[in-house]
């Protein structure tokens, strides 16, 4: 074994010390997540089944929705935009609290990285896998309904709906960074059921009553999938779907931040 | 502060509770650039939470941690650090090769992956998930993985455990080495031998406190007590701590008392505290082991059963 420390220097000189560019140390972090999670192929399996699943029981055989155009293609918006929001619920709730438990998370945190490239690559990572179930989700659509999108449209979509997805990344992880992994599982589910009925992705908001669709115009679900179906369909969301999403995004930065930072030692209580 | 004199680690008056739990209680330690510090005690004497702080994993409830002067709590501070992840915490689906990469991607000059994978003897698992590797390999992968980056400072927590002799005795030449280069170390263990083989001043820690903090001659003139075993005319099996086991021994010969099936070996290290810190120590044993070394087995208060 020869030399490691061959470069190392008893210096008391007081150069403060960088860390690495934020950008290389957010590819590195992405790099190890993204090979994490799919080295265990039931997870990613499971994000790209479920969504394909729910689309053939409960779109394709409503002949009324899937020889529609416009309906088809929001039914595949509203389906699209709910695995996008369970993945990332799931994903970086439980996800984020089950690694916290991992002896090799206390390592991960005295590296010389600070929280933001961590939450970066999370939210790029959460991005990549949703993609992964969405591809045969739109192939479905495409396949067995009337659902029909421009090129245009379809990337517009793909691009609505990654941006849509961060505010319910940041919120897995603000769930995910304060409770322990048992308490994020049913935590998740109580906000993740409620918000998507709520905001119109298993019900179109067409038929809720007057009270329900105010309360659903304050959800981020809703201001998700109106931007979603705006972005597909070209049918125009509400003036306000833009601002309650940033709304509910800036909260649940400060959240993920705030249940970053009182993380440590949390579990030892 | 200063530009002239600037400890490695400097740790003064912390303390960190974990609820009603003290786990270290109003703690000042100093460890000079260069210096191959040891930190002995019983498991939940505190070493890991103190190693904690150090790192920037935990926040003082009071007190103040420096590292180069810096506080660790900053992720800047952090790029002068390295440190051993715990064996069982090697993210397992991850190969060799790619964890060497992701840690030393966090430093400005890491060391080659292979070269350090050659280093450690790991050049051929480099493709192996960390999840198929044995115990001696974890350990020297963890080694291997608090040195990539260069640092200046090195924390191996119980960086042997559980290794067999030579793997034991590589790890411990890549330390020396490491520290014959310059790096500063702190590392904690609960083997007397392992701190005894590396270190130059040893601090030994219990219930939150520092009970001795001096060289490592000093240390183990108090620590190094025998523990010997034997079983008298009677057929009872009895058990003395004594300073000198050399002594003892002899006297007993020399006393003609009867005995059969005499063992001796180094007191472990929650018997040497129990001489150490003298009856208030944690561990259930009763006060007042040391037996001496002129006293009869028959007559012996420390016997044990």
């Amino acid at each position: 074994m020869s030399a490691v420390a061959s470069r190392t220097t008893s210096g008391n000189e007081l150069d403060d010390g960088h860390t690495q560019p934020f950008l290389t140390l957010s590819w590195l972090h992405l790099k190890y997540q993204f090979l994490e999670t799919v080295r265990i192929p039931i997870a990613v399996l499971g994000n790209v089944l479920f969504p394909s699943l729910s689309m053939f029981f409960f779109v394709v055989p409503q002949t009324t929705v899937a020889g529609n155009p416009e309906l088809a293609t929001t039914a595949v918006a509203a389906l699209g935009l709910f695995a996008v929001c369970s993945a990332s619920l799931f994903t970086y709730g439980l996800g984020v609290a089950e690694d916290r438990q991992l002896p090799f998370y206390p390592f991960l945190r005295s590296l010389p990285a600070g929280p933001g490239p961590q939450m970066v690559a999370r939210v790029l990572n959460g991005g990549i896998f949703s993609l992964f179930g969405l591809l045969p989700l739109i192939l479905i659509g495409w396949l067995f309904t009337a659902a029909t999108v421009t090129p245009g449209q379809l990337l517009a979509g793909i691009g609505t709906i990654l941006g849509v997805s961060v505010p319910f990344v940041l919120l897995g992880m603000a769930i995910g960074y304060a409770l322990s992994a048992k308490a994020a599982l049913p935590v998740v589910q109580i906000i993740l059921f409620p918000l998507a009925f709520a905001g119109g992705l298993f019900l179109p908001p067409q038929m809720f009553p007057a009270w329900l669709d105010a309360i659903s115009q304050a959800t981020p679900t809703r201001a998700g999938r109106d931007l979603l179906v705006q972005a597909t369909t070209g049918v125009e969301a509400y003036a306000l779907a833009l601002p309650v999403l940033a709304g509910w995004t800036l909260l649940f930065v400060v959240l993920a931040v705030v249940a970053y930072r009182n993380d440590e030692g949390r579990r030892f209580r | 502060m200063s530009a002239v004199e600037v400890s490695a680690v400097q740790v003064s008056g912390v303390t960190r509770r974990f609820g009603d739990v003290v786990a270290l209680d109003d703690v000042s330690l100093e460890v000079g650039h260069g210096e191959l510090v040891g930190m002995l005690g019983p498991n939940g004497a505190g070493k890991s939470t103190l190693l904690s702080l150090v790192s920037g994993q935990r926040r003082p409830d009071a007190g103040v941690v420096r590292l180069h002067g810096n506080d660790p709590r900053d992720a800047r501070a952090r790029t002068v650090l390295g440190l051993t992840p715990q064996e069982t915490g090697l993210p397992s689906t991850l190969r060799v090769r790619e964890v060497v990469d992701f840690v030393g991607g966090h430093y400005p000059d890491p060391v080659p992956t292979g070269e350090l994978l050659e280093q450690f003897g790991l050049a051929d698992l480099g493709k192996r998930q960390t999840g198929s590797l044995s115990g001696g390999q974890k350990r020297r992968l963890a080694v291997a993985m608090s040195l990539v980056g260069r640092p200046r400072v090195v924390l191996l927590d119980e960086p042997t455990t559980g290794l067999d002799v030579s793997g034991r005795t590589a790890l411990w030449d890549a330390i020396r080495e490491y520290h014959a280069g310059g790096g500063t170390v702190l590392l904690t263990s609960h083997y007397l031998e392992e701190v005894q083989a590396l270190a130059e001043r040893v601090v030994v820690i219990d219930h939150g406190t520092v009970l001795a903090d001096d060289s490592l001659e000093t240390i183990l003139s108090r620590v190094g007590v025998r523990r010997v075993q034997l079983t008298d005319a009677a057929g009872v099996r009895q058990e003395h701590l004594v300073p000198d086991s050399d002594a003892f021994v002899r006297d007993l010969v020399t006393s003609g008392t009867e005995f059969r099936d005499l063992e001796i070996r180094g007191a472990s290290l929650e018997e040497a505290f129990g001489q150490l810190v003298d009856g208030v120590d944690g561990v259930g044993r009763p006060a007042g082991h040391e037996a001496p070394a002129e006293a009869l087995p028959e007559t012996t208060e420390g016997a044990v059963r």
